[in-house]
This record gives structure tokens, sequence and C-alpha cells, in this order.
């Protein structure tokens, strides 16, 4: 039984999320709709009189100053008469997080109901037709995969009733499976393993001479996930005839070993790789992706992405404070026409729009500054997009190391569990097609970010008086990989029926494997538990006993008594077959241009800043609180007008230290088309010179690597994998800088009737650096008119994978190389020259090369330049201006100078390769001459700045 | 008094409050962040405070409306506490969300008023926004900051529901009679603009008023990010100040309770 109170701005005033709607109805190509108004439906369960619910309308939905609202029966539903009406509401089961806020808030004003959910109803006026009417609901209005939809006349009814749960020990006959049967087991159960694994189960199961139960089965899966295990990367590959045995070993955590920096505190075994700070404090970086959850719900995808990544940080060491979120995307082209999108995917504009809303959401209520990322946009993120989330923590020099004892106590804290998010880990291991959206429908979760904000705020209390021995998140495998993982070498027993539900009728399995997001695994010595109940407590966050750890080495699952699963540790985390596999890589011939090379190349320049990938994000980076916790340095925006697009960001996490770090990233897939092993070289520097164009030093930077490959069983695509991370090694060791954590996604195809979508193998890299004076921080807009413009660095002949042969249709061969051996001696130069304060900005070079760098700086400093090719330093000679302007060779800066300190700076930089380019004028003209001066570029700065912000002013 | 006590507010979503006791411990002044929970259980706990806030933050989610669920639960368990608090002469802050719980909670612009009289609704633009706006300080009413001190400051804001609007034309005309109010949106010239100067769309470009006591401030834009000179989006063009320009606002409320307690 329930009541509807609906609630909805006056007529006098503007509907803003009303006229939102409308706008993107109209874009998304129904123009007739003339007005949209949205009526906010808050539904009321229980016994609830009607002055109650007045009360409730008046003391809380309301804002009276702008709103009115109805207690609607069906009845009233003739008021919505002349209206195309729609409402929308959450499945049950998904999360909402109003409905927590909503009981909080009526036990204040002493209330009270059995439940709320919420819905949206939207009034859309204009001649339409019933099948438009449908297509936005489902198109534009609402993701069927977690709400319904309601088109009046149709009745809305929300009366789902509960569904009760009747305990049944299950068990999976596996024991006389054959090997068709066994893999039919696996794919049935949404399980994701393959042959060999299933085999190795059936064997340990033979042993013990019974058939698994289906809890034993799931956790098994769980843990031996691709995404929990990373098989690929840890299995055997051979590769060109040579056998490499565990590539992470021998590439990338092997350079990490050999420079052997004493600031590396945790890598590679913790949730976040941990490196030295200040006499006090550590810094840990942890960079995850949500992809598979955001092709199919964006918003929630992200939302809970971001949620993740932070409870990584919580749960590194005993616990660190989020300080800072980095977020990458790789989306489809936004303007994708509607016809050329294949079947079950959402348009990419779309599914852009949802994460960046999925990440703003989460990022913003948590009080976490969004203040670094990237998007990369290719067709073939169409199926699959790409969504990286990083997090950076501050955590205590003497809190980063932990330790759950045995009789130690299970405690899940924070969020409560339910259906949502069951089979995530094995889900996000496998390809998507078509169906997956109906399939994996329950992988897909939204979070409630201020259930985790306040988990946070008590966590770091307890962290703080010594309350927890051990702490670990609920990501991907639930309870089932948190306290598999936590009692790796004890062992552990839980009482299932313990773990505090949403609601009622989930299984002792589903209670165990669910990811419902938010929670957190602590594990606390008796003593201690008092204390850290009443302290959890104070502040409205649950925390429950749920079990303890023991020291047999076995994993006990009990619900209500009944033993529902016992498996031992060791073939929990060692029974796992290695897996071998066969990598090969030939390198693909493109097509080689010949272009013109033409007197003027202002379109061209134009073309390339308005192009997806360089143009301005502005309209995403405005939407992420970039500024909370006032650590802000160099912000994502700079400039005259602060909508530059800075390098690298620049904080400092304990204000007035003057101590900071740097965060950056690199990325760059279309190289790695051409060669895998130069796009990850050149990843690396990317991400390097950010952090030294903005005044940092290659003295201490961890890098972390994320993969996220196309199907890696097929050789070509293990290959390639095996040339990047062969790159990672080399080029970490040529720069001194280790990686600390990293993570690879594989699997990331889209499958429709007619293709497979492969994406392109993307790596990123994301590095974090030490700055000991932030106010040695230089930005990339130029500043004063008569500086000097330098150009540091060798230009070569790499048009391969450019943006200048992609606006022309090609992609070329001469892909961009790393020379890091001078690469080292260029970022060292620069490091002395900003740390005597020489620099006045500094860009770095990357897609579209050396006009664009010198472009962005000149209209985000609001002058002009004038500059002159034939003093750009090249290796060998090159008579091409288009090869001079828009090569995007490697390690090169634009750098600003004062003229007063031009024998100084050139002193600095007398032994690496550098051109004296021209200087910066007064005059808003941005003029480029060519080799026989003559100008090749002659534009006014503010048309190349509204080139370069024309495309995403959303 | 040498060390003024301040206190701050916090509850599930507040998430300013570090900055905000670092602005007010730059200032002079002894903090204590306190969880609403503890006060709730020790009202009285408040009267060792000269300066209470309400820092940013999306307390309770923003749910339902931005910042109402903290106003109801000041409004129906503490309005008396503050009450007192004022008619000591002691000073109240709200800033970005606390300024919305302020609002709606009826203490802003002038808690002896039956019913809420202005309120802070969505942007026009219906998106969360981060960027620097200019302010106009428009009156000496009000303790933190005075006219007479400086005309134009430079801060951030960073919110999606910071349009301001009252009751009704009485309401604004009161307000603006009386001189409550004390910061507007202007552009880079000192006038009054519309978008993006005016982020929300406030009526009469209004981005912070103050009680007719002067004791009392509600502002969207975040003084307490503006207290280092590197927080300032360009010094890396214009040099390094001694202070950020939000600073002022502490510091005069911490001088006050100096000279006052």
């Amino acid at each position: 039984m329930y009541k509807r109170i609906e609630v909805f701005y006056k007529d006098e005033l503007p509907d803003p999320l009303g006229n939102a709607v409308r706008s993107e109805i109209a874009a998304f190509g129904f123009p007739g709709v003339t007005s949209v108004r949205v009526r906010q439906v808050y539904i009321i369960f229980g016994n609830v009189g009607e002055n109650d619910l007045d009360t409730i309308a008046k003391k809380l939905l309301v804002d009276t100053i702008t709103q009115h609202y109805q207690i609607s029966d069906f009845e009233l539903r003739i008021l919505d008469f002349g209206h195309h009406v729609v409402e929308i509401s959450r499945k049950p089961g998904v999360m909402d997080p109003v409905e927590q806020s909503v009981l909080k808030a009526l036990r204040d004003i002493g209330i009270s109901i059995d439940g709320v959910k919420t819905a949206k109803k939207y009034l859309i006026d204009g001649n339409m037709s019933k099948e438009a009417i449908g297509s936005i609901a489902t198109r534009i209005l609402a993701n069927t995969k977690i709400e319904e939809v309601f088109i009046y006349p149709e009745t809305p009814n929300y009366d789902h009733g509960t569904i009760r749960y009747s305990f049944k020990k299950e068990t999976v006959p596996l024991l006389h499976a054959d090997n068709k049967q066994l893999e039919e087991i696996s794919a049935r159960g949404q399980l994701s393993l393959n042959l060999s694994e299933m085999r190795a189960i059936q064997n340990y199961y033979k042993l013990i001479k019974r058939d698994p139960t289906d809890v034993e089965l799931e956790t098994i899966a769980q843990t031996w996930s691709e995404h929990c295990v990373h098989k690929t990367f840890k299995g055997i590959i051979e590769f060109n005839g040579e056998k490499i045995d565990n590539l992470l070993q021998n590439t990338i955590m092997k350079a990490t070993k050999e420079l052997k920096k004493p600031w590396c505190v945790s890598v590679f075994k913790d949730n976040a790789g941990i490196v030295r700070y200040d006499d006090q404090y550590n810094i840990c970086f942890k960079v995850e992706t949500h992809n598979h959850p955001s092709a199919i719900e964006p918003y929630g995808g992200a939302n809970t992405g971001v949620g993740g990544v932070i409870r990584d940080i919580m749960g590194t060491g005993l616990g660190g404070k989020p300080i800072l979120n980095t977020d990458v995307f790789c989306f489809g082209i936004p303007d994708t026409p509607q016809d050329k999108i294949p079947k079950g995917v959402w348009h990419p504009k779309r599914i852009f729009k949802g994460v960046v809303a999925g990440v703003r959401d989460y990022g913003n209520r948590m009080g976490i500054p969004t203040a670094n990322g990237a998007i990369f946009f290719d067709d073939r993120y169409i199926g699959n997009p790409l969504v990286f989330c990083g997090t950076v923590g501050l955590i205590p020099k003497n809190k980063c190391q932990k330790e759950a004892r045995p009789g130690d106590l299970i405690v899940v804290a924070g969020g409560r569990t339910g259906r949502d998010g069951i089979h995530g880990a094995t889900f996000s291991s496998a390809e998507l097609h078509e169906q997956s959206e109906q399939i994996s429908g329950g992988a897909v979760q939204i979070g409630n970010a201020i259930t985790e904000k306040a988990l946070l705020d008590v966590l770091l209390q307890a962290r703080d008086r010594g309350l927890y021995n051990c702490i670990t998140d609920c990501g991907a495998g639930g309870l089932s990989s948190a306290v598999g993982e936590m009692g790796q070498d004890l062992g552990a027993l839980v009482n299932l029926e313990r773990v505090p539900l949403k609601y009622e009728g989930l299984s002792y399995t589903e209670i165990w494997i669910s990811e419902a997001q938010e929670r957190m695994v602590l594990a606390v010595p008796p003593e201690k538990e008092k204390d850290l109940l009443e302290l959890f407590k104070s502040e409205n966050v649950e925390a429950t006993i749920i079990g303890r750890f023991t020291q047999d080495k076995v994993l006990r699952l009990f619900y209500n008594a009944h033993l529902v699963g016992e498996i031992e540790m060791d073939f929990l985390h060692k029974g796992i077959p290695r897996l071998e596999r066969k990598a090969t890589w030939h390198r693909p011939t493109f097509e080689e241009p010949s272009l013109p090379d033409k007197e003027d190349f202002g379109a061209d320049l134009k073309k390339i800043l308005s192009s997806w990938n360089i143009c301005s994000k502005e309209w995403v980076i405005r939407q992420y609180d970039h500024e909370v916790q006032g650590s802000s340095v160099l912000k994502p925006l700079q400039g005259l007008c602060n909508d530059g697009p800075g390098d690298a960001c620049v904080i400092t996490p304990r204000l007035g230290s003057g101590k900071g770090i740097i965060v950056s990233n690199g990325m760059n897939p279309r190289y790695g088309d051409i060669d895998p092993y130069h796009m990850a070289s050149s990843a690396i520097d990317e991400a390097l010179r950010q952090i030294i164009a903005v005044g940092g030093s290659l003295e201490q930077v961890a890098l972390l690597d994320n993969f996220c490959w196309g199907n890696t069983n097929k050789p070509d695509r293990l290959g390639s994998l095996v040339m990047a991370a062969q790159a990672c090694y080399d080029i970490a060791i040529a720069y001194g800088t280790p990686f600390i954590s990293g993570k690879d996604s594989l699997n990331n195809e889209f499958i429709t009737d007619k293709e497979t979508i492969v994406i392109p193998p993307t790596l990123l890299i994301s590095a974090v650096a030490i700055m000991e004076d932030v106010r040695n921080a230089v930005s990339m807009d130029i500043k004063e008119p008569g500086s000097l413009v330098y150009i540091i660095g060798l230009t070569r002949p790499e048009l391969g994978g450019s943006h200048y042969y992609y606006i022309h249709g090609y992609k070329g061969n001469n892909v961009p190389k790393v020379d890091a051996v001078l690469g080292r001696r260029i970022m060292n130069a620069l490091s002395l020259a900003a740390s005597k304060k020489l620099i006045r900005s500094c860009h770095d070079c990357s897609e579209g090369g050396l006009a664009v760098a010198a472009a962005e700086m000149a209209f985000s400093g609001g002058y002009g330049m004038a500059l002159n090719l034939s003093a750009v330093a090249t290796e060998g000679s090159i008579c091409r201006n288009d090869t001079l302007l828009f090569s995007e060779s490697n390690t090169r800066f634009v750098v600003e100078v004062r003229p007063e300190h031009q024998v100084q700076f050139e002193g600095i930089v007398k032994d690496i390769p550098y051109g004296l380019l021209g200087k910066v004028i007064r005059e808003p003209v941005f003029t480029i001459y060519g080799l026989d001066n003559k100008p090749v570029v002659n534009e006014s700065i503010y048309d190349l700045k509204e080139a370069w912000q024309a495309p995403l002013r959303w | 008094m040498l060390k003024p006590k301040v206190v701050i507010f916090r509850t599930a979503g507040t998430n300013c409050d570090c900055e905000t006791q670092y602005a007010f411990e730059r200032a002079g002044a002894k903090v204590d962040v306190m969880h609403i929970n503890t006060l709730l259980a020790n009202k009285n706990s408040l009267r060792d405070y000269q300066i209470l806030t309400l820092p940013g933050g999306f307390t309770y989610g923003d749910d339902v409306s931005a910042g109402k669920i903290l106003a109801n639960q000041i409004k129906y368990h503490l309005a008396e506490e503050i009450t007192t608090f004022i008619n000591k002469k002691k000073l109240v802050l709200g800033i970005c969300n606390g300024f919305q719980a302020l609002a709606k909670a009826g203490f802003l612009p002038d808690f002896n008023m039956p019913d809420q009289e202005v309120t802070l609704t969505f942007n026009d633009s219906n998106k969360f926004e981060d960027q620097w706006v200019y302010l106009k300080v428009c009156s000496d009413k009000s303790v933190f900051i005075k006219n007479s001190d400086v005309s134009v400051i430079y801060l951030p804001i960073a919110h999606g529901e910071g349009k301001f609007i009252t009751k009704d034309e009485a309401v604004l005309n009161r307000i603006t009679m009386n001189r409550q109010v004390i910061l507007r949106y202007v552009n880079e010239r000192g006038e009054e603009a519309g978008y993006p100067w005016n982020p929300g769309g406030s009526v009469q470009c209004i981005a912070g008023i103050s009680d007719p006591t002067g004791q009392v401030l509600g502002m969207m834009p975040h003084p307490e990010r503006h207290i280092e000179p590197t927080q300032h989006p360009s010094w890396t063009r214009s040099g390094l100040k001694e202070w950020g320009d939000g600073f002022l606002i502490f510091k005069n409320a911490v001088q006050y309770a100096k000279a006052n307690f």
C-alpha cells in the first residue's frame, strides 16, 4: 500500500531539468517537442494518513519558494490530460540513494513510514506520435536495464511485493561431468572458467570425494577470474619462439625491482602502490577500469567505478585519505549517425554524458577533487567504451602495513548487501555482445556516494585509534574476494545470515558474491569490538560482525548453522592452472599518404584543434569539483580566461606546506595500430613530459599501467600486449621511473551479428611525482609579449598515427619512437631551468605536434606569436613544413623564456637539441613562418580558440 | 579573548570541513569539527564557541534538495540553541551547502520570520559548475566583510543549486533596503552581468546575504578555497599575493570574536 506525492516547479518559474531534457530530445531528432516539465514523484509506502502526507510534503519534500505539490491518487491523473506523460523509476532492488536520506529525514521530523521510492514524471508537450514518445522514453529518458517505464495511460504500479527466500543447500554435479558438461556448467553459471580450470576444480573435488556446493564453485570462479588474478599476465606465453614465464614479473615488475628506489614503500601487493611523501605521510595511487558496466549503464558504471577505486585507497595499508581523482575515458565518436550504431549499444554521446555525470556525482559528493583526466575518441570504442578511474591518497607512514590475526572478528561496514552486482568479476572477464545488457543486467549498479563518505569519515578515525588490524574493500567478487583474500594465510568462518541486507530474499550464495557498493571488510581484535561498533554507530554507519578469522587455512561458510561451503585456502588461491598461450605479432603496413606541402596550413591547424581528441574538454572539467580540499596549485584549466589546457595537475595535499604532488597521464591508442611497442613508449614519455612541463623533475616519479586490450586468447592481440609490456620495462628503466601498481582489462571486444569490433590496444600510463616547492610550478599559457619562444627536443619525420594524418584519413607508418637516453637529458635540463625560475610557460608537444602546442599556449595566454620553422632542431634534414608543424615526435616542449633569461636558459639547454623559434607578440595573431620564410600559418588567436572550443560546447 | 573558538558542523556528506578549519586556524582561531550527532547529544556544548560554521558539501547527498535535510535538523532540533547563539552577538557562517541549509531552515535572511523567505535552487544551466567568480562587496552590514575594506574579491564557486531567489518582491526589496545583500556576482569590470559571471542566474546577481544583525552570513562562493596565494587560478601570471581574497572573511570574524568576547 502506497501513496504518491508529486513535487513540481511553479508554472511561472523555469524548470531547469525539463528544459535540459527538451534540448536533449530535440538534439536526438525529435524537434516537435515544445515543452517538458518534470515532476519528482515520491512513493510513500505504509499506512500514512493525509495529514502526515501533507506534513511530509510541506516540511521536507517541497521548497515552498519554488515548488508546489500534489498528493495524488490516480483519479488526479485527469490533471495530466493534454500532455504526453512518461513516468520512470528504478526497478526494485536498484539503489535509490534518495530513499535512505528521506527515511532519515522523516525520523528527524517524527514520522514513520514503511519505505519510500522515487520516480520522475515527464509531462511532454508537442505534436508527437505514440511511437516517438516510446522512443524518447526508452532511448533518452530511461535505461530499461535498471528502470521501469510507464507511458500513461498505462498505470504505474509500485506494489512489487517481497521475495522470500527459503533455504536449500545446492550442490553442483561435477564429479562425473565430462568436458562438454563442465563447459556447460561454467557457461550456465556465468562463471567464465575455461575447461582446464573446470577440470582442476573437478580433480580437487574428486580428491575430497564430493560435489561442490554452488557457493564453493562461485567462490572459486570469483577468485580465479581474470579480473582478480590476471591469469594472462601471469601465465606462460610463447612469443616469437621465446617462452615468457609470467609477463608481469618479466617486464613491469622487473623494472621496479631493478630500479630499487628507496622511496617505493609498497608495490604490486596492496590495493594501491605506496611511495614516500614527507616525514609523516606517504602517497598511494591506484587506477582501475570499469568498462563493461559503463557500456551497459554509463551513469551507474562510471559512478561505481569511481566509488570502487576510492575504496581501493580506503583499503590500502590501514586506510588512506583520498586526495585526488583522475578519470580517463575512451568513447566512440560523439557525432556518429544513429544508423551506424550497432544493435544493443548506446549512442557514444549518451555514453559520454552518462559517464561524465556518474563521475561528477560520485567524486563531487565524496569531496575529492577531480583535477586530472583525458578523453580519447575512436570509432572502435563504440560497443566497448573504456572508463579508467584513479584515486590518489595520503596515508600516515605508520599505517601502511596491515595483517589480520587468528581470532580477529570479520566486520562488514558501510552499505547493505543487495542483489546488485552479481557476477561483476566474471562478467568483466568476458566479451560483450548484443545480449550482454539483458543477461548481465544484474552486474550493473548505482552508487551511493554519501554512504561511502560517511564510511570514510568514520574509518579514518578508527584507523587513527588503532581499532582494527586489517582492512580491504569489497569490490569485484564481493565478500567472497574480500574475506578470501584477507584470510588467505589464516582461514575464516563466516555466518552469512548475519550480513545486513537491503531487502529480503537473497540466497546465501547471493549474499556471498554480491558486489553491492560502499562496503569495507575489517579484521577487528575482539578487545576493540566495543569501541569500534560504538564509533561507527555514533555517526550512523552500519558495522556488523559476520565471522572470524581462524588458523586452519580453511574457509567455512555457514547459513543459519548449516555448513554451506568448506574450501581449503591453498586450493582456492593456488589451485588455478597456469594459462599457456601463443602470441605473435606482425607489423601491419598502412598506406603512406602523399599530401601536398601547402602554402597555408591554417585550415589544417583549425581542423586538428577541432578534432574530438584535441578540442577543449572544459564542458567536462567544469562539472567536476576540481578545487575541493583547497589543494589545487595548477588547475586543469589555465591562462588568462582560465580555459587553457593544462598539462598535469599540481596539488598540495597538506595545506600551507609548500610541498606537493604532480599527477599526469599518457595514452595514444592510435600509435598502437602501427606498433604497440612504440605506443607504450610514447605513453610513458607523454606522462613524464607533462610532469616536466609543469616544473617537475624525474627525481621521484612513480608509474601506473592500465592495459585494456581485446581478446588475448587470440595470438595477435596477445603479441601486441607482450610488446607493450616490454616497452614498459625498457622505458621505465631508461627514465628511472618504477611502476608501483597496475591493472589489466582484457576481452574488450564487442560482438555484433556481423562482426567483432576490437578496441585498439589501449595503454594508459598514469604518473605521480613529488614536487618539493609548488611555487616553482609552470603553467602552459604564454605570459608576456616580447618573451622568447623555444622548441626543446628533436623533431623527426614521425607522422605515423598523427592527428595530421588522421584529419586527412590516413594512418601512415612512421610512428613516433622514444630515445629515452636523450629524453632523460632533455627532461633534466628543463627541470633545472624551471627550478631556477627561468621558464615563464611550457607546454608539451603531443597530439598535433608543435603547431597545436604553440597555438594552445598563445590563445590561452591571450597573445600572439611569431615563430619560424627553420629554427626547429631536427634529426637529419626535414624539408617539409607540414612535417615540422605536425610531427608528433616525443620528448619535445615549447617553452617561453623572458629575454633577460636568454643567456642563462641557453646555457642550461646548450647540450640538448633546441631551437629559438621566435617571440610572443602583443597582437593577437598566431604566425608561423615556413622554411622559405613565408607564413604557413597566419591566424587570429580568437579564431583558433573558437575552433578548439566549439565542438564540445554542449 | 586571545583565541576564539570555532565549531564546524559535520555530517554525512560534509566535505569542505578540513579547508574551512585550516582557514580559521590561519586566522588565529581554535577549531573543533563536530559531528552533528555529537552536538545533538549535548546541545549545551554550543555555548563554548563564538563562531559556528556550516561548511560546504553535499549533506545527505543533497537528496530532496540541496541542504534541505540538514536544514530540517537545525530547524527542528537546534533552532533555540542557534537563536540564543546569535542573540549573544556570536557569529554564524554558512558556505555553499551551509548557506543552502541556513536559507532553507529560515535563519537567513531573518531568523525572526516564521517561514522560509529565500532559497537556492537549480542553476539555470541545470549543471554543477566549478569556476571562479568576481564578487562585489555591496554593504557594510556584515561583520565578515565590508565594502569599506574591499570592493571586489575573486573566489571559486562549485555548485549545481546556487540560483538565489526570494519568495516575492517584498522580501527582495526588504533585504536590499536593509543592506543585507553582501555579495553580488559581477564581471571583471565590477558590473553586474549574466552567465557565466552570474553562474546560476541569481536574482539581482546575489551571491551572499546577511541577517539584519550582520552576524550571520550565507554565501555560495568558497572563501576557504582562496586562502593560500597558490589557490588563485592564474597566480603563475600575476604572481603570488600574501593572502588569497577569501582570507579576509575568516580574519574579520576572528578579529570580531577577539574584540567582543
